[in-house]
């Protein structure tokens, strides 16, 4: 860390000297997260999602291990395992549904982390590398979820592997065989089951790597903070802990209370009712859908419709890899000196702009492909494309900032209304005068 | 320069996709997308409710309601549809007790395949609780030899497998079979019911394989005595189903409200530990 | 407080000396900012538990107050103790369905039994069968060997037990074990014709050398206790359940 007041490890327990003289594990930890991390004081709820994406894929870790214990990868019994486990398996229904619904709840906390990330400027200099890293993260987390929804041997695991794996073949003269040397087959079977499993098993664990250097990208900097504006001194942060313990405490205690109404109460909600039809290679359902959170992406995909030079269906495959990573140039493509949206009153509407078009795009890929939500997918499509490579740029820098405050100290004030005493507080009347 | 870059794949890419777009819009004015004879049927008759006590939230199975449906299954739908994924042992968590359970499995028609201990050949035997309710048809190809040609699906999860099963199996089973509107026949003549097939108004594409099941009142004799009308028996056996699905239904509410009200409580006091660490800093 | 004056603003890509980083481009503005207020924060940890920064004078307060006199830390930091300990309850009821789903399945527990024809059993032989996937012996004891059994001493035996009390009532002559040996779980040999059954007439385990008699008790060699009965009944004359 490179703020010199940071707090210094002092060893409290004669265990934990002894073990920090052989292996300085204990001063990670407390330089990491504990009270010898300074981080801005004025963060707001927004800064609780990194923390709670990694609460998710703890989630799913220790749901996964356990549900690898009772799980067959073989085509003729994988969907019956699953159903023992639903049905046998002492406490197999509550496993299975934590981690179904669990991805869901990573893609929520990671859509919004982003979104933070794009909002507050968090992906600029000199965060590049966090945000970097991140998009990463993001790559490696939608591949395990795809290849996780496999593993159940529903009809819409087999025909959405059918469909994703069919994405490869449609690059010119190379596209079929690596199509058929991915699937070990000409179509998902035993070959790819068994294989996804084995790599839906190993990418979290590469996920978990990744954020490691995610943190210690972030760490070098500190972290970022709603005005956007640099650290100054010691009175503009508090320690990690137990300032933000407590406040990532509250916020798992949300976040668990949404899983937890998911879990038991509507298990399948963000589920497919196909998924409990056995595969059958020779009966495709009517619609093909993905799983919510590859809404927005399967709606670029089908947006292209015609042939233009390159087939229709290469434009969706580029189309789709192409919008995500279009995203590691984000901190070259916004030049804008000014980090925070708050601050940029042009960009701010663009920005809004984006979340509804990123919203319209998501219903249009989770709705069936007719000619309506099509024409909408291709307007919805052309902004987002737009909007990063054609608008950010000039926008950023052509726009006139509002003004920034000098430190985030003076904004913290500005807000509470100056230099007012202390109201010494009980916790009410603190929170009424905001 | 990165600028220029962005810009000129950014115009291309939104170029290709107003090509799409106007060859979309030039088929939508040429070829109006007309609706589908199901869609028409399904606007005009929405599922019925089959008004479950274990829909909700907060819902419960009603056990002898699940009790009669299994009765309505075995009578009826056990001679085509299977529900192999069911135990005759999951028999005991709506009610019946280990001996009836036992005589249920030993009084099964179709029996459980087996070897012959003597001469090793295929043979059956009589079920045990421990076993799946067993397969009516050896495979697809003799289920649709004995069915005109279509296979009557297994029904462990058909309520999970269809949107709103529940009221799903109900409507199609109680109310679905019906004569082919003459309105329908008027708008959409290739929506007439080809020779073999029913028109069964929930079904998703409007001609089901499948004769009427449930053909008049009291076609089973509920031993509770409840009137075994055809609306009836559709709504236990839509419960029934409901419960080969879910099993846990019951216990999962329990836990989900206790869980809540941990977390709940949780979010109170951590959000009092949060205020009180940081009483005295301005954010 | 002063304000900085409202059209001017900062480039803040870098902590606090406002020079613009990467982009090459001309810088518009380069003001310095106004010296921070220069405060001192009290953090010395009492060694309490949390470091809560109690005696912490926020910036801009008129530090009086602060000064004064505190509150009871304990009565203080209570609801976080409270916080952490009723999070505590909830990690350790959440590891409870991660352990128990180790444990057996329905499918497992449910009793699976075993029927078993006798009547193609001649005294003095025996049969091998599978109970619950491990082997079974089913053995037709001679009048000789329920003899030897019954003469002998109880005081002699390692886990007392007669052959009355491991056959059924009238059945004395069907001798039902698993055959499972109880030392460390090899199957004992003697169950076939031609097998060595040691010296008492009943299994020999060549594993380690444990010898049981015609009641299947264990006389001699490591096992501990004799071979397991499990439970069955006669549902006919000529056949048995097993579980």
């Amino acid at each position: 860390m490179s703020f010199p007041w940071a707090k210094h490890y002092e060893p409290k327990f004669a265990v934990t000297k002894w073990v920090d003289e052989r292996l300085p594990l204990p001063r990670l930890v407390y330089n990491a997260v504990g009270a010898g991390y300074p981080v801005p004081r004025n963060l707001n709820y927004f800064w609780n999602f990194g923390v709670l994406a990694g609460a998710a894929l703890a989630v799913q870790i220790v749901t996964g291990i356990v549900l690898a214990m009772h799980y067959a990868a073989n085509g003729g019994v994988a969907f019956d395992s699953v159903e023992h486990i639903m049905r046998d398996v002492n406490g197999g229904w509550f496993l299975r549904y934590a981690h179904a619904n669990g991805a869901s709840m990573f893609f929520i906390v990671v859509y919004t982390h982003i979104f933070r990330g794009l909002y507050y400027g968090s992906y600029k200099a000199p965060r590049e590398m966090v945000w970097l890293l991140g998009v990463v993260i993001f790559l490696l987390m939608m591949a395990t979820a795809f290849m996780g929804y496999v593993l159940p041997w529903g009809q819409m695991s087999f025909w959405g592997a059918q469909v994703i794996t069919g994405f490869f073949s449609a690059i010119p003269i190379v596209g079929d065989t690596i199509r058929v040397w991915l699937l070990g087959g000409y179509a998902p079977d035993d070959a790819a089951l068994n294989r996804f499993f084995s790599l839906h098993y190993l990418l979290p664990f590469v996920i978990a790597g990744v954020i490691v250097l995610h943190i210690c990208a972030l760490h070098i900097p500190g972290s970022n903070n709603p005005t956007g504006v640099d650290v100054k001194g010691e009175q503009d942060t508090v320690p990690f802990h137990p300032y933000y313990t407590a406040k990532d405490g509250f916020g798992l205690g949300i976040f668990l209370v949404v899983f937890a109404v998911l879990i038991f109460f509507a298990p399948n909600y963000l589920g497919h009712p196909d998924n409990y039809i056995p595969a059958n290679p020779l009966s495709t359902p009517a619609h093909i859908v993905p799983e919510w959170y590859f809404w927005p992406f399967y709606a670029i995909l089908r947006a292209f419709t015609s042939d233009f030079i390159l087939p229709a269906k290469l434009w969706g495959v580029l189309a789709m890899f192409g919008s995500i990573v279009l995203l590691f140039f984000l901190p070259w493509l916004d030049s804008s000196p000014v980090r925070s949206t708050n601050f940029r009153p042009v960009y701010r509407t663009f920005f809004w702009i984006l979340v509804a078009d990123v919203l319209v795009l998501g219903y249009c890929g989770g709705s069936p492909a007719e000619p309506l939500y099509v024409i909408i997918s291709q307007v919805a499509a052309a902004y987002y494309f737009a909007h990063f490579l054609v608008i950010l740029p000039i926008v950023s820098r052509m726009e006139r900032p509002r003004p920034l405050p000098t430190s985030i100290t003076e904004a913290v004030l500005a807000k509470h209304g100056g230099t007012s005493p202390t109201k010494t507080a009980v916790s009410g009347s603190v929170l009424a005068a905001e | 320069m990165i600028r220029w870059i962005s810009g000129i794949v950014g115009l291309g890419i939104v170029a290709v996709l107003a090509w799409s777009l106007l060859w979309s819009v030039v088929g939508v004015v040429t070829d109006p997308p007309a609706p589908t004879a199901e869609h028409y049927v399904r606007a005009q008759h929405p599922l019925l409710s089959a008004e479950l006590p274990s829909e909700g939230v907060l819902g419960k199975f009603d056990l002898r309601q699940v009790q009669r449906g299994f009765q309505v299954y075995k009578e009826v739908c056990s001679a085509c549809h299977s529900i192999r994924l069911v135990s005759f042992r999951d028999l005991k968590q709506i009610g019946y007790d280990d001996g009836q359970v036992k005589a249920i499995a030993a009084a099964w028609q179709i029996e459980q395949p087996s070897v012959n201990p003597d001469t090793g050949e295929v043979a059956t035997r009589k079920n045990l609780p421990s076993d799946h309710f067993p397969l009516v048809f050896a495979n697809d190809v003799a289920a649709r030899a004995a069915n005109n040609n279509a296979v009557p699906p297994d029904f462990s999860l058909m309520t999970k497998a269809r949107h709103e099963g529940p009221d799903y199996v109900y409507s199609l089973v109680g109310h679905g079979y019906v004569n082919q509107p003459a309105d329908l026949l008027a708008k959409f003549p290739d929506a007439k019911t080809p020779k073999g097939l029913y028109y069964n108004q929930y079904f998703a594409n409007l001609n089901i394989a499948m004769p009427p099941p449930l053909k008049s009142d009291g076609q089973v004799q509920y031993l509770d005595g409840t009137k075994p009308t055809v609306d009836q028996m559709a709504k236990d056996v839509a419960a029934f189903l409901t419960w080969t699905a879910e099993p846990n239904l019951d216990t999962r509410h329990g836990a989900g409200l206790a869980a809540l009200g941990f977390l709940l409580v949780f979010c109170f006091l951590a959000y009092g530990a949060y205020q009180n660490v940081w009483r005295n800093m301005k954010h | 407080m002063a304000k900085p004056a409202a059209s001017v603003y900062q480039i803040a890509t870098s902590r606090g000396d406002g020079e613009v980083q990467g982009s090459g481009r001309s810088v518009r503005h380069l003001r310095k900012d106004p010296p921070a207020e220069a405060i001192t924060v009290d953090t010395e940890d009492k060694g309490r538990e949390m470091a809560t920064l109690d005696h912490a004078v926020p910036p801009g307060e008129d530090p009086a107050p602060y000064l004064e006199g505190e509150d009871d830390p304990r009565r203080r930091d209570f609801i976080n103790i409270a916080a952490v300990a009723w999070a505590g309850v909830g990690g350790a009821i959440v590891v409870l369905p991660l352990i128990n789903q180790m444990s057996p399945s329905a499918d497992v527990l449910a009793q699976s039994t075993t029927e078993v024809d006798l009547s193609k059993i001649e005294a003095g032989q025996g049969v091998v069968t599978s109970f619950r996937k491990q082997p079974l012996f089913v053995r037709h004891l001679t009048p000789k060997e329920i003899e030897e059994a019954n003469a002998v001493q109880l005081s002699e035996l390692r886990d007392p037990q007669t052959l009355a009390e491991r056959t059924k009532p009238g059945k004395a002559n069907w001798l039902i074990t698993l055959g499972v040996c109880t030392h460390l779980g090899c199957i004992p040999l003697g169950i076939h014709e031609g097998e060595n059954r040691g010296q008492f007439g009943g299994y020999f385990c060549p594993c380690h050398g444990s010898q049981y008699d015609t009641a299947a008790r264990i006389r001699k060699g490591p096992a501990p206790k004799n071979l397991a009965v499990p439970p069955y009944t006669f549902s006919s004359d000529t056949t048995v359940t097993v579980g």
